[in-house]
């Protein structure tokens, strides 16, 4: 069976939801601790939201130097597929696996609302079975959200086709040109501030085309980078 | 003790949230002087023995790869707080 890690830093929160819905989708959860350099042997790696060390110095800022963090590093540039959400996203920015950076929403609130976001690439480890330009709504929390990275940057994201996600019909934080969620160059890497982990299972997600929660948007995520690796 | 004070502000270019907040919040209390403001994080490095230039180095280093993150910060300013050390011998 395919065995996908969720990691858990101190003062991460939403780890034993992406570790159903990686179960949900039919893979095998792993818990990763933060201070175990051994990844285990996972197929594939999860950074999941919360406040790890409670957002001090920067929000993911002491999680980068984290000892699974070295080695999830070392393994991402040899292609292991990691899925960063929201404060894992901050994670990955922090620890240079993707460009950019998160700052305070800019209208200083916490958010908490079901997002539509656009899916703007398909190709990657995370996403391939969503189709392109597709709307989907999973939910969206956090206080340091939004995306933000030089015009150079930003123009090369955009040339290479790697936004993978732009938030539809509000922009909740400011980020730089709507971008809710990026990848690296080779598409296994992905960071995103909504919560595909929250939107996996009727009667837990957001409202839906059947009803009230039925909403189970965000599981894709997970068949998207089970079927990737077993081809 | 020597200490070694690190300064960092938000990028000129990133708008910062936090500071805006606190330039709207000044007028309301009287100040109306200050036409905007900026926030920014100040780190006190102690050292056990003297500031020497090989560790103002170590905290140019520190700054720049933990203390800050440069793509939204950047290191305005490594320096001696001598003043402070003057006092806590005092």
């Amino acid at each position: 069976m395919t065995r996908i890690g969720v990691v858990t830093f101190p003062g991460t929160l939403d780890d034993r939801d992406a570790a159903r819905a990686v179960r949900l989708a039919g893979a095998e959860a792993v818990s990763l601790w933060h201070a175990d350099a051994d990844l285990h042997g996972v197929d594939a790696v999860v950074l999941p939201g919360g406040f790890s060390y409670g957002d001090y110095l920067r929000a993911g800022a002491i999680s980068r130097f984290a000892p699974v963090m070295g080695e999830i590093v070392d393994a991402a540039h040899k292609g292991l597929p990691v899925l960063g959400i929201c404060n894992g996203f901050q994670v990955l920015t922090e620890a240079h696996l993707l460009p950019g950076s998160m700052i305070k929403n800019d209208h200083l609130h916490f958010v908490c609302r079901e997002q539509v976001l656009a899916v703007e690439n398909v190709d990657t480890a995370w996403t391939r079975e969503y189709t392109a330009g597709q709307h989907i709504t999973i939910p969206l929390k956090n206080q340091d959200g939004q995306y933000v990275a030089d015009e150079h940057t930003l123009d090369e994201l955009e040339g290479e086709g790697r936004v993978v996600f732009r938030y539809v019909g509000w922009n909740p934080n400011g980020s730089r040109r709507d971008i809710a969620g990026i990848t690296n160059a080779a598409g296994n890497v992905v960071g995103l501030m909504p919560h595909p982990e929250h939107a996996v299972e009727p009667g837990f997600g957001p409202d839906g085309a059947n009803g009230p929660r039925t909403g189970t948007d965000g599981l894709a995520f997970f068949t998207s980078v089970l079927h990737a690796l077993v081809g | 003790m020597g200490r070694v004070v690190v300064d960092v502000m938000p990028k000129p270019e990133i708008l910062d949230p936090q500071g805006k907040a606190v330039a709207g919040a000044l007028p309301r209390l009287g100040f109306g002087q200050f036409a905007s403001v900026r926030q920014g994080k100040r780190f006190e490095l102690e050292v056990e023995g003297e500031v020497t230039e090989e560790v103002l180095a170590a905290a140019r280093a520190a700054g720049e790869q933990v203390l800050s993150n440069p793509v939204i910060e950047d290191v305005v300013a490594v320096y001696e707080d001598a003043q402070d050390t003057q006092d806590a011998q005092a």
